[in-house]
Formats: C-alpha cells, sequence, structure tokens
C-alpha cells in the first residue's frame, strides 16, 4: 500500500511553514478578506434557516449510517451503475487509481483517434489528493483545470489553499499577470468581470473539443448508481456533457444510500459553503443515457487511507465530510495563515484531522496542533464532526507513536515527561528539584516572567508568559505558619 | 473480482469488526437502521400555493432572472416578445417542444435532431419547459429528454427560456425531489445564471453556463 496526500510526505511541519506565510502581508490579507465574505454570507443564509440544526443532525445520522454499513452501500452503488452502463474500478491507493485513469484515457484518446491525450477536469480535491496531475503529465496526458480557481492554481504550479475556493490567497492583480502569461493575451483588464471572460473564452474550445472529462463526485447515490456533482460555473456541467468519455474519481465515503437524501445535504453544503441558498448547478447522472453526453463512463472508486479510520468513531467521523470549507473560514489558525501552511491540499481545522489520518500519522503529525481548540469548526459543521474532540484524540495518538519509538523515547520532552513523573511520584525529591529551580531560574527572570529559557522550553517563552515560580510555595508557607500559630 | 475491489470491501469490514461499541448497529440490516435516521427538518410546505409562487418569483428575480407572465395560448406571444427584447432571432428547440408553443412568423427555430456540437454552439437562444422548481431557493429542475432536450441543449446558448407551470412549483427541495419520477434520467438543477466568486470573492455572473434565463410563468 502506498497511500499519497497530495505532497504532505516532503512538507515540513505546521510551526515552521506558518512562520514563513506569517511574513507575506499581502497573502494575509488575502486570506482574510476571503473568509470575511464568505463568513458573512454563511451566516445570512443560515440564519434564515429554522431547521438548520435538524438538518444538521439528519445529515450527520445519514454519513453515521452509511459509514457502519459501507459495504452494503458501495455494493450497491457498483450494481446499479453498471446496470445503467457504466464501469466501476476499485482502487487502494493513490498510485493505483492513477493507473487506471491514464488506462483508461489512453484507450480512450485511441478509440477516439486523437494523437494527443487531453483531459478536462472539474474541480476535484480528490485528484490532488492522489496529485492526479502530475501522474498524468508523466504519461503525456495534458490535464486541463477548468473551474476558475483551480486553472489559477495550475497556471501558478502553485497548491490548492482552500477547499471551495483554492485560489483564495491570490487577488486580481497576481491573477492577471498569470492569465497575460498563460492565455498569451497582450491585453487584459484587472476587474474580476474582465478576468472571468477571459477564463471563459479560453476554455470555450477545450470544451468542445477534448474527448475525455475527469470529475470528482459530491455524492455517489447507492440507491440509483447516480453521481452528483456540485457547483457554479457550469465548467462541471460541460465536464460531465461534452466529452465522449467520462471518468469520475469518488472517495470510498462519498456514498450516500438514497436519492432522497439529497434534499438535507443539497440544502446544508451550498450555504455552508458558499452562502448561496442553492449553488447555480446540480449534474446528477446515472451510467450512460443513450443520446445525451458521455456513451463512455468509469467510476473509480478511491480508498487511499480511508478504511483505516474505520475502527473508532473519533476516526470514522472525519469521513463524514462533505468539503464545504465553512471550518476553514471561521478558524483562527487558517485566517491568519491560510492553507499552505499545513502543508497538505486538506488546510484548516478539517485539513488538520483528516490529513494525519488519511496518513496513517507517518506525515501531517504537526497539524493536530494547529488548533486553539475553541470549538467553531464544531459549531459551524454542516455534518457535525466534532473536529476539537478528535484533534485531541489525534494528539493523544501522536503522543503515544513517540513513546513508543526509540528516538521519542529518548526524545527532550519524552525525558522531560519521565523525569517529570518520577518527580510527582517523589515529593522530597520533587521539593528538592523545586528548590533548584528556584535558584536557576534567576538566570531567565525579567520582571517576574521567565524569558528565553533553553531548549524546548523556548518554544513556550518566545510567545507566552511564563510566571517565575515563586520564592515560598504554599507547603513550605504552611509548614512555617503552622508551627509559628502553634 | 479485482484484488482491490475484495481488499477495500474486507479492510471496511475488518475495521467495524473491531470497534466493540458498535456491535448491535453492524448486526441490524441497513434498512432497519435507515428507517431510524431523524427527519425533523421542513420536508413539507409550510405555504400556500400563492405565497409559495410569490417566493419562488422574489428568488427569481433575485438571480436577475427576467419573469413574463401569460397562460397557455399566450406562450408564442411571450417567446416573441422575449427574443425580441434580447435582439435574438434563432431558437434552438428540443425535439419535444410542441409546436403550439412556438410563434408561426418572424423567428427561425432549430429543432435538435442530433445536432453536432458546432451546430448547437449557433443558436444563443433556447427555450425548454422544466419538471418541478423549488421556491425556497429558486431552483428549475431538468430531468431532461422530451419537451426538456438533452443536457447541452440548455448548456450551450447563451440564453435559456424557461416554461414554467405554476403547479410545477413547490416550497421545499425534499417536495421537489419527490417529484422526480425517473430519478436515473440525467438531472440538472439551476439556480440564477452560473456564476463564479473565485476571484477576491467578487461575485461575476456567467462563467461557462447560460448567462440569461427567462421563466415563462403560465
Amino acid at each position: 500500500m502506498s497511500v499519497r496526500v497530495g505532497h504532505t510526505a516532503e512538507k515540513s511541519a505546521f510551526p515552521i511553514l506558518a512562520h514563513e506565510i506569517l511574513k507575506d502581508q499581502q497573502t494575509r490579507r488575502n486570506v482574510r478578506h476571503a473568509t470575511d465574505v464568505i463568513r458573512a454570507k454563511r451566516a445570512l443564509r443560515v440564519e434564515e434557516m429554522p431547521d438548520w440544526q435538524e438538518l444538521r443532525t439528519a445529515a450527520h445520522a445519514i454519513k453515521t449510517h452509511t459509514l457502519l454499513h459501507l459495504p452494503h452501500y458501495l455494493q450497491q452503488f457498483e450494481k446499479n451503475c453498471i446496470a445503467a452502463g457504466g464501469q466501476v474500478h476499485w482502487a487502494r491507493d493513490a498510485d493505483e487509481a492513477n493507473a487506471i485513469a491514464i488506462r483508461l484515457i489512453q484507450a480512450a484518446a485511441k478509440k477516439q483517434g486523437t494523437s494527443i491525450a487531453e483531459v478536462i477536469k472539474v474541480k476535484t480535491m480528490t485528484s490532488d489528493e492522489i496529485g492526479m496531475n502530475s501522474a498524468l503529465e508523466k504519461n503525456n496526458i495534458t490535464p486541463w483545470e477548468t473551474d476558475l480557481a483551480d486553472m489559477i492554481v495550475q497556471m501558478g504550479n502553485d497548491e490548492p489553499s482552500h477547499i471551495v475556493v483554492p485560489a483564495l490567497h491570490k487577488n486580481r492583480h497576481q491573477v492577471r499577470e498569470l492569465f497575460l502569461e498563460h492565455m498569451k493575451l497582450t491585453e487584459l483588464g484587472t476587474e474580476a468581470e474582465d478576468l472571468t471572460q477571459a477564463a471563459r473564452h479560453y476554455l470555450r474550445k477545450k470544451f468542445l473539443e477534448v474527448g475525455i472529462g475527469i470529475s470528482g463526485a459530491n455524492f455517489a447515490i447507492a440507491e440509483t448508481g447516480s453521481i452528483c456533482v456540485v457547483e457554479s460555473e457550469g465548467n462541471g456541467r460541460m465536464c460531465v456533457t461534452m466529452p465522449q468519455t467520462l471518468i469520475s474519481l469518488v472517495g470510498i465515503e462519498k456514498v450516500i444510500p438514497k436519492f432522497q437524501d439529497l434534499e438535507v445535504f443539497l440544502q446544508l453544503l451550498p450555504r455552508s459553503a458558499t452562502g448561496e441558498r442553492m449553488n447555480p448547478y446540480n449534474s446528477i447522472w446515472t451510467g450512460v443515457e443513450p443520446g445525451d453526453g458521455p456513451q463512455e463512463f468509469h467510476v473509480i472508486l478511491l480508498d487511499n487511507g480511508r478504511t483505516r479510520m474505520m475502527a473508532n468513531v473519533r476516526e470514522r467521523e472525519t469521513l463524514n465530510c462533505i468539503r464545504c470549507g465553512a471550518c476553514l473560514n471561521v478558524c483562527p489558525v487558517y485566517r491568519e495563515t491560510g492553507g499552505h501552511a499545513y502543508g497538505s491540499i486538506y488546510s484548516g481545522p478539517i485539513g488538520a484531522i483528516l490529513s494525519p489520518q488519511l496518513n496513517g500519522m507517518q506525515h501531517s503529525r504537526s497539524l493536530p496542533y494547529a488548533s486553539s481548540l475553541c470549538g467553531a469548526c464544531y459549531e459551524v459543521c454542516p455534518v457535525k464532526i466534532n473536529i476539537p474532540e478528535t484533534l485531541i484524540h489525534l494528539r493523544g495518538k501522536v503522543v503515544e507513536q513517540d513513546q513508543n519509538s526509540i528516538t521519542g523515547m529518548f526524545s527532550q520532552e519524552g525525558m522531560g515527561m519521565k523525569m517529570a513523573a518520577h518527580l510527582f511520584e517523589h515529593p522530597r525529591q520533587y521539593e528538592a528539584a523545586q528548590r533548584l529551580a528556584r535558584t536557576g531560574q534567576g538566570l531567565f527572570e525579567k520582571d517576574g516572567k521567565l524569558v528565553n529559557l533553553p531548549g524546548m522550553a523556548a518554544g513556550w517563552t518566545q510567545f507566552r508568559d511564563l510566571r517565575a515560580l515563586p520564592q515560598q510555595t504554599f507547603r513550605e508557607w504552611w509548614k512555617q505558619n503552622k508551627r509559628n500559630k502553634a | 473480482m479485482s484484488d482491490a475491489r475484495f481488499t477495500v470491501l474486507d479492510t471496511i469490514r475488518r475495521q467495524l469488526a473491531a470497534d466493540p461499541d458498535i456491535k448491535p448497529e453492524l448486526a441490524e440490516s441497513p434498512e432497519a437502521a435507515y428507517a431510524r435516521i431523524p427527519r425533523d427538518y421542513q420536508r413539507a410546505a409550510a405555504l400556500d400555493h400563492e405565497e409559495i409562487l410569490e417566493l419562488f418569483y422574489d428568488r427569481l428575480r433575485d438571480y436577475d432572472s427576467e419573469l413574463i407572465f401569460t397562460d397557455e395560448a399566450g406562450i408564442p406571444a411571450a417567446i416573441a416578445q422575449a427574443m425580441r427584447d434580447a435582439g435574438e432571432t434563432l431558437l434552438l428547440v428540443p425535439t419535444g417542444v410542441p409546436q403550439s408553443w412556438l410563434p408561426t412568423q418572424g423567428l427561425g427555430i432549430l429543432r435538435d435532431e442530433q445536432l453536432t456540437t458546432s451546430a448547437l454552439e449557433q443558436p444563443r437562444c433556447v427555450l425548454t419547459g422544466c419538471t418541478v422548481c423549488v421556491a425556497m431557493s429558486g431552483t428549475i429542475v431538468l430531468e431532461h429528454g422530451a419537451e426538456q432536450g438533452r443536457r447541452a441543449a440548455t448548456l450551450l446558448p447563451d440564453h435559456h427560456l424557461c416554461i414554467i407551470r405554476r403547479d410545477q412549483v413547490v416550497e421545499t427541495l425534499a417536495e421537489a425531489l419527490g417529484r422526480l419520477t425517473h430519478l436515473t434520467a440525467p438531472i440538472t438543477t439551476i439556480a440564477g445564471p452560473s456564476a463564479t466568486s473565485d476571484i477576491e470573492m467578487t461575485r461575476i455572473r456567467g462563467v461557462h453556463g447560460p448567462r440569461r434565463l427567462t421563466a415563462i410563468i403560465l
């Protein structure tokens, strides 16, 4: 098994990445502006729903139920999709999914008689997760991202910094520069309107000519074998309608039991994601429809680390996520750093619990600590994922892993904790240690606070006030005064 | 059956079995467990039909759609007027649209008899019916086929004229989904013109999908 989540394996820890980004005032302004706007819009559209909490409760129950009966629903989806003329493929990890996609694309291109293999893609985070674009390019297949923000990210050789609006770290002047260069334009206005029209013109030909489309899925409906793609620009409709061949990459947790369950999710998702009552377009299709749209349709069902999150309620619940991004917009950490500090395409609070778990706690291990545990993410989550509890659960796993590794056992933290445990069990030695610390702290004391402590304690005193130890402990005072009184 | 399929399903089963807290749920049939899902949110209409219609018109106007009110006999005149207002003379029409809807003169009618993509690109306006509409969110639902055309026909032209009967408008999404009869047909829901907020969160109307919608209400 080689599970891969974007470039998480090569990325530095959150504090290191965040330090760099915090110096970039432009990015911080862009992120702050974008999250402010979406938060306000979301709040407006959620407030007008008297049954919002009931919808959340139902969504959580549907997702929980589906995961407990996932083999049943996956097989039901598979059966119905095949009966409608679709083909279903299973992939254990990123490499397997990419290999299937490449094989299907090459076969379709050959059948269509095109010498250069190209695909048009509608926004799918799952494809970023498995690094599909670079895998396609290595096999001489050109992927065209058609979502405006994804196109901006692709042109800039950049990485998505948000689940819903992946280019929110770029302002329109930065976007204009990219468009001028990549669309080979000599003139282009600076307004968002000008840039959007340029994108429309640029992609139109691709939509009409490229014979293979790639999509993700917001929902895969077991009852009917249908896929549902939620979008705003119309690029999704183009990609799932115009090509002769369509391939949908679907995480196994995207399945929902019945068609009618969309009545819950299609109310929660647009209001949470973009603050709209309904997003401009939803496309729902089942297998192949004669005379309408692609006549060859494939679904790739992807595991890539999901199944190993299923043995524990805290971990399993992470798979409820419908990728609305609401938790990012309200997170006080995300709002300062933006998405790139997380080193994963899944950023913000949901990224902080999803990325390390998909990675089997091998990478993204700093992310469970990238939170103040304020709980705002849980409050806005439309499928009620208890993110703060999960963060704490994962911190526990990280510590447990460290304690069981050789390097962890002899690390400063590991040794320190063991020493502390010993002292807490031996009162005399504990008191001796207190006296010693009181003498030693003079070197670092300033106005009753400890500053610039050495070693791993520096991480604390760099940003926080730590009061110096008092000259007398309560126990010492008690011993003295009790005697005086007597 | 592939190895991957077996491994994925088998791993899920083994992982779930490793959680002692969910033993009773796993023993249950999926159907019985599904029936217990709480659905205390609003599913049925709370308003009377006139209020529902007003709400729907409001939502459509909110999306900058144009509204024309008429009756069955007035459809051709309404279409002629909408086309005149748009300054257009060629109308794409799915084969299932009844002849009685169409103006008899002054307008070029292009029937979508399996037109090629480049032929579909020519007309800037398309006329269709719809299956059901949701007042709460101003959403129009197409089940495609017949008078609703194939998906490309309502995607490539820039201006969509949609015939909506008043009795097709319901209040909630739950009611609308309940009215669909052909769940495995391609289904498209439309709420306003295509849009993006990807650049500085400024909402821009009209990206790749149609930029204009005229609702002809019967």
